[in-house]
Order: C-alpha cells, then structure tokens, then sequence
C-alpha cells in the first residue's frame, strides 16, 4: 500500500469557516456539527490526472474565443501555483470565470440588467508549467450588484478553481484587484479574520508583465497545501 | 520556506461558466469491465430544499482498487477515470454511473470520495459516499469512528427498481445533516 504523506492542515485564521452571518447563502448550507478529522490514505492524497490533451489553443485566451474582441480593458493574469513548501505545482489545472467588463456573466441564471457581451464567454483553463506558471489573457471584469444585503456590490473579482496534485489540496478562490473601494464591504472577501490572508487574495499590478500599448498585467500567486514530512522516510540521496 | 494556503472562496452561482466544460457523469469509459451503478440524490439545505446549481466532484479508485500515481511533471495524456464532475439541478438532483471501486486493503471499504461546491459555501465540504450490502464497511476506520445514526449519512442506500440503482442524499444542515470530513 502507497505510504503517500498527507498534506498539512490550513492555519488558522487562513480559511473560512462554514457559517459566516455576513454571508446570507451560508446560514442553511453550513453544517452545524463539527466536522470529523479525516487522516489522508490513498482517495484523498491521489486526482485525476489532467493533460495537455484536455486543452485547446484559445483556452487561456479569453478574448480570442469568439469572432471579435470583447469590451473592456484586456489585462494579463499571470502568477505560480505553489505549495506551502514554497514548491511549484507543477500540470496543476487552473480554472477561471468571470463576469464581463459591464459585470454581467454569460449565465441565464444572472438577472442584472448590465449588457452580455457576444464576444465574451468569460471561461478559460491552463496547465501550470515546470515552474508552476500559468497566464491567462482576458478583460477586467466589472463590479456588480447582489442581493446579500441592502445596495450590495460584490468588487471585480475572477473565480479561480485549482487542482493540485490530489484530491485533499483542492483549492477554489476568487482574485481581486488592488485599490477596489468595494473590498471592505464585501463579506466574502471578509470572510477571515487575518488580514494577511484576505490580502492575498488581491493581485498586484504587475509592470513587468505588461505589454506596452496593450495589455495591463496583474501577478497572483496561489498557494496549496504542501505535503506533510515523512519522517521515517529515509533521506533520498543528495540534497533537495 | 513556509507559505500559507491561500484563502478559499466560494464558487458563486454562476460556476457552470467555468466548470461544465469537464462535466462528465460517467466516471470510467463504456466498456470498462466492473460492477455499473447508477447513483441519484439530492443535496438538500437546512429546511430540505434542493441546493441549485451546486458542483459536485467525485473521486474513487477503479474496479481493482487502485488509483493512478501521481506526477511530478506535466503529462501529454489526461488519467481521467475515477473521477467525476457534476452539476445539481435547480432542485438540487444529481445522479452519475460509475463502476464499484476494488477493495483497498483491510481497513477501508469501497468508497468514493465527494466535494461539494456551492454558493454559500465558502469551502466546498468534502464527504464520503459508501456502498450497501458491503461487508467491509464493518471494518472501515473511517465508519467505524462514526456514531450510530451518523455513520449511516455515508451509506448509499439500494433503490427500489433496480440493485444496480443506488439512492444518497446529501444533506448540508439540520438532524438529518451528512458527516463533513477536515479532509
Ligand atoms: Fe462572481
């Protein structure tokens, strides 16, 4: 049997908990018994294996999916997946959504009256690289209304889903933009006490990525569980 | 150097833009010899209404109870098999076909491991379904440190019109509430 590490529980005050009042959704959908420890055997520290094969060429290009260019301000995101171990994950899948740039998805279930854009779905996917890199070429997406409380704007965000190397380092988040006045408000941003946390969630303006006359760039990193020492393990040869 | 996860957030309600192009409810090609199961439920909130549009993510290992090793660098060939990606309907049905795992050695019986994304959650919750009529659930560490009553939340029950049609519920809250694991 497969002595794979488990990997490392989150700090605490990194992650959400399940009922946050704030957040009206969570009231009925959090459990209200404790959750159960589950030491990690082979389902959670294996995943699907995720090629190249799964790709296509405009997949990591959010404004060449369609016959012309959507509206808004075109930005590059890029960033590494890492491990808590400072390590690069590398093959990672990184997934993203995102509303367009007047804060409208192209989902019939939203009902803001802000205008679809035809040349923008909004969805893309990318392989980390052998340094755990990935880009992705998109627009900023707008702000928009929810109805969480009285005159609720959730701030320009992109949802970010990540597979790692097993199951137990999933990871989904949402990126934010560096200077939105709506970040203090929003109670999923807010969601954990440690304000280093939140601010990581927040990318930074990257000048180095961007391209000149074209494109702004914005740097996040993504961190997952890293694995958890072996210390029976003994020491494979040379220094890692 | 030690870094620290990055903050889980909530899918929203509007993650079908970015998932559903891995929707996939079979979780090993036709023709893979095994034992077929159909699965269907619910996932249910705190007054018993359907959760709508909630992902869930199944993993488990194939007929002969392995799982796939994982890589260290990127790979030409996707190893999907085992693993499921679903959407719940607007009352929160689901249902997906997958083959029963193979037995995974003396302290573990057949399971699939289970995440579930949603608006309103901001971690996905992590659950396990389990398979009835299965002599190894007796012996699993995870069930068996589980109370009466609450251990049963992980037991797919049979259907009534067919023993290949297996019926669980996923419920997020309230007496009825499904075991969450800290996975
Ligand atoms: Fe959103």
């Amino acid at each position: 049997m497969s002595k794979t590490a488990g990997f490392r529980r989150p700090m605490v005050g990194t992650q959400p908990d399940y009922l946050s009042p704030g957040y009206g959704s969570s009231r009925l959908r959090s459990p209200t018994r404790p959750l159960v420890l589950l030491l990690h055997r082979e389902s959670e520290t294996t995943g699907p294996l995720f090629g190249a094969d799964l790709l296509g060429p405009s997949d990591s290009d959010l404004t060449g999916q369609h016959a012309g260019e959507p509206l808004g301000a075109r930005i590059l995101v890029s960033g590494r997946v890492l491990d808590e171990n400072a390590r690069p994950v590398v093959g990672a899948l990184v997934e993203l959504w995102q509303a367009n740039s007047a804060g409208r998805y192209a989902h019939a279930g939203d009902s803001h009256e802000a205008p679809l854009d035809p040349n923008f779905t909004g969805c893309g996917r990318v392989l980390t690289d052998e340094r755990g890199g990935y880009r992705f070429t998109t627009i900023r997406p707008g702000e928009y209304p929810w109805r969480n409380h009285y005159n609720a704007w959730r701030p320009a965000h992109i949802h970010f889903s990540v597979f790692g190397p097993a199951f137990a380092t999933r990871l989904v988040t949402q990126m934010y933009f560096p200077g939105d006045p709506l970040l203090p408000w929003d109670p999923i941003f807010n969601c954990v006490p440690d304000e280093k946390a939140r601010a990581r969630l927040v990318a930074q303006f990257d000048w180095e990525c961007t391209l000149p006359g074209r494109a702004m760039g914005y740097r996040f990193d993504i961190v997952l569980r890293g694995r958890e020492a072996t210390p029976l393990q003994p020491a494979a040869g040379g220094r890692s | 150097m030690s870094l620290l996860m990055t903050t889980s957030q909530t899918v929203g309600p509007f993650s079908r833009i970015g998932l559903q192009w891995l929707y996939r409810d079979r979780l090993f090609a036709d023709g893979t010899r095994g034992v077929a199961r159909r699965v269907s439920g619910r996932i249910l909130d705190g007054e018993g209404r359907g959760v709508d549009g909630a992902t869930i993510e199944l993993w488990q290992a194939n007929p002969q109870g392995r799982y796939p090793s994982p890589l260290s660098s990127p790979c030409a060939n996707s190893k999907l098999e085992g693993f499921g990606r679903i959407e719940a309907s607007a009352d929160g049905a689901f249902g997906f076909h997958t083959l029963k795992p193979g037995a995974l050695g003396a302290d573990q019986a057949p399971h699939m491991l289970v995440a579930v994304f949603a608006r309103g959650l901001l971690r996905h919750l992590v659950t396990r379904m389990y398979f009835p009529d299965e002599g190894a659930n007796d012996g699993d560490h995870v069930l068996g440190s589980l109370e009466t009553g609450r251990r049963e939340t992980l037991i797919a029950r049979c259907g009534d019109d067919s023993p290949d049609h297996l019926l669980w519920d996923i419920v997020l809250q309230g007496p009825a509430e499904t075991v969450f694991f800290d996975c």
